[in-house]
């Protein structure tokens, strides 16, 4: 089986997860495993993303809410562009 | 789901206890009411071979519900059927027999000594002629084949990263849901981390009424949050640990978290901490701090016998009486931190091994340790036994 560069919880998700250890580098044409449904899709990295890290599925728009098992996980602070590493820089949690 | 009877025999060989509660370990435990006890637990631990203290930082001035707290804690963990016998050891002996009153009613043998008139030499020289006689009467105890609806299984994460959420905790998920069917008593608990997936866990209690109770103890905590922050918590929660290992959000954080509980197990009550489940075999809440060594410690007194650990980034955790089992799906930690780990399900990730194999792993792994492997934390001599304290002492 080809390498799974990512995993996708949900079909709804907006971010995935990088699971190879050495990580991702900005460029790098990925592979990805959506858990619900068992499917592929591909995206292009436009960041150096590390092992657990998350990719932008879509370009999101800042103040836009992040989707992740199929649900809110937080919102974006910045605009993240589909590709790149979403992370604290560019997102925050509702709560708290 | 059930199909691991057909597959397995899920018996494995445990301590039957004089009140039917079944343990998987023969610890004899001197236990210290308070602070200024420990210096003489160590001392008795230190010249009766086999026993161990458990050391902690509290027991004085406490009140209310957390002087409650304390008491349901010591007397959990002596009553705890992974322990065969206890000493306990108080500055004054009112508070002391209170405690050795509690452990009794398990009919386990257990007796109390106080310093206070007698000075630690005099108190641990009486204390240890009891440890004595109680570390030689528990090395002649037998395992004997036991049913799984006879364990007690309880469940927290730890250092969780994106990894926990994919794989780690959806393994445990996978062996509450194989395991619940055929009647084993389970626990998962810290409160604060299932924030932003409340509602979702709160679809999972097993009736409406269940669901409000757990809503009131999940609401509760959120106000001990917000009367004390002095931030988001971005620092404490998620983890610097977490972070750097990929999440981002206490939401996100949570609905890895819940993953522990499976798809389809229903919790059937809400436990207070340390409190011991009394509705029969099921999956059971707990209100506890999302703190490692608190929420397993609470575990433990609650009566759970084996614990389950997912880490992500490499807890190291272990409890005095209550074997943690360690699985990770991160493979940095499964490489970097091997004599940790007790199960790698890091395949989950490549695509090598499916869930429901990691799970079959995991009742594997649990069944054997239950029998008399030692996991990697105690072999490590990992003992971190946290009292959870609720507020100021009077």
């Amino acid at each position: 089986m080809a390498t799974t560069h990512f995993i996708v919880h949900d079909k709804k998700d907006t971010v995935g997860v990088i699971v190879v250890e050495e990580g991702v580098k900005k460029g790098q044409s990925l592979t990805g495993w959506v858990m619900e449904g068992d499917g592929t899709i591909a995206v292009k990295a436009a960041d150096d993303i590390p092992l657990g890290h998350k990719v932008a599925l879509k370009d999101i728009k800042q103040g836009e809410t992040i989707l992740k098992y199929g649900h809110d996980i937080g919102k974006a602070v910045a605009a993240i562009g589909k590709g790149k590493h979403a992370h604290i820089h560019n997102m925050k949690t509702k709560r708290w | 789901m059930a199909n691991i009877v057909k597959r397995r025999d899920t018996a494995f060989l445990g301590f039957r206890r004089e009140n039917g509660r079944i343990g998987v370990r023969n610890h004899v435990v001197v236990l210290p009411l308070d602070d200024l006890s420990n210096a003489a637990c160590e001392a008795v631990a230190h010249n009766i071979k086999g026993t161990m203290a458990l050391p902690h930082a509290y027991g004085r001035l406490q009140f209310g519900e957390d002087l409650e707290l304390h008491f349901r804690t010591l007397i959990g963990t002596g009553s705890n059927p992974n322990v065969a016998a206890c000493v306990v050891i108080g500055i004054e002996p009112g508070w002391t027999k209170r405690v050795v009153d509690g452990i009794k009613k398990t009919g386990k043998p257990c007796e109390g000594f106080s310093i206070e008139g007698n000075g630690d030499i005099q108190t641990v020289a009486n204390a240890a002629r009891a440890a004595r006689r109680f570390v030689q009467d528990a090395s002649e105890k037998q395992r004997e084949k036991c049913k799984l609806e006879e364990l007690w299984i309880s469940a927290k994460c730890g250092e969780s990263d994106t990894t926990s959420g994919l794989a780690s905790c959806p393994t445990v998920g996978d062996l509450i849901d194989k395991l619940d069917p055929l009647g084993a008593t389970t626990c998962f608990g810290e409160t604060t981390e299932i924030t932003g997936a409340e509602m979702v866990c709160a679809s999972r209690a097993a009736s409406p009424a269940i669901a409000k109770k757990f809503m009131a103890v999940f609401n509760a905590y959120q106000e001990v949050v917000k009367r004390h922050k002095t931030s988001d918590l971005s620092d404490s929660q998620p983890t610097k640990g977490n972070i750097a290992g990929g999440l981002t959000t206490i939401e996100e954080k949570a609905f890895g978290n819940l993953a522990k509980i499976g798809h389809t197990t229903k919790f059937i009550d809400v436990l207070k901490p340390a409190e011991e489940p009394k509705k029969g075999a099921g999956l059971y809440f707990m209100d506890t701090s999302s703190a490692a060594a608190e929420c397993v410690t609470l575990q433990a007194a609650a009566g759970f016998v084996v614990h389950l650990f997912p880490t992500g980034q490499g807890n190291v955790i272990g409890n005095p009486i209550e074997p943690v089992i360690k699985l990770t799906a991160n493979p940095r930690t499964a490489r970097t931190m091997p004599e940790h780990i007790d199960l790698d399900v890091s395949g989950i990730l490549r695509r090598e091994m499916t869930l429901d194999q990691a799970g079959d792993a995991l009742i594997d792994i649990t069944l054997r340790t239950c029998s008399g492997r030692l996991t990697c934390a105690e072999a490590l001599g990992h003992r971190e036994f946290v009292m959870t304290k609720l507020y100021q002492s009077a």
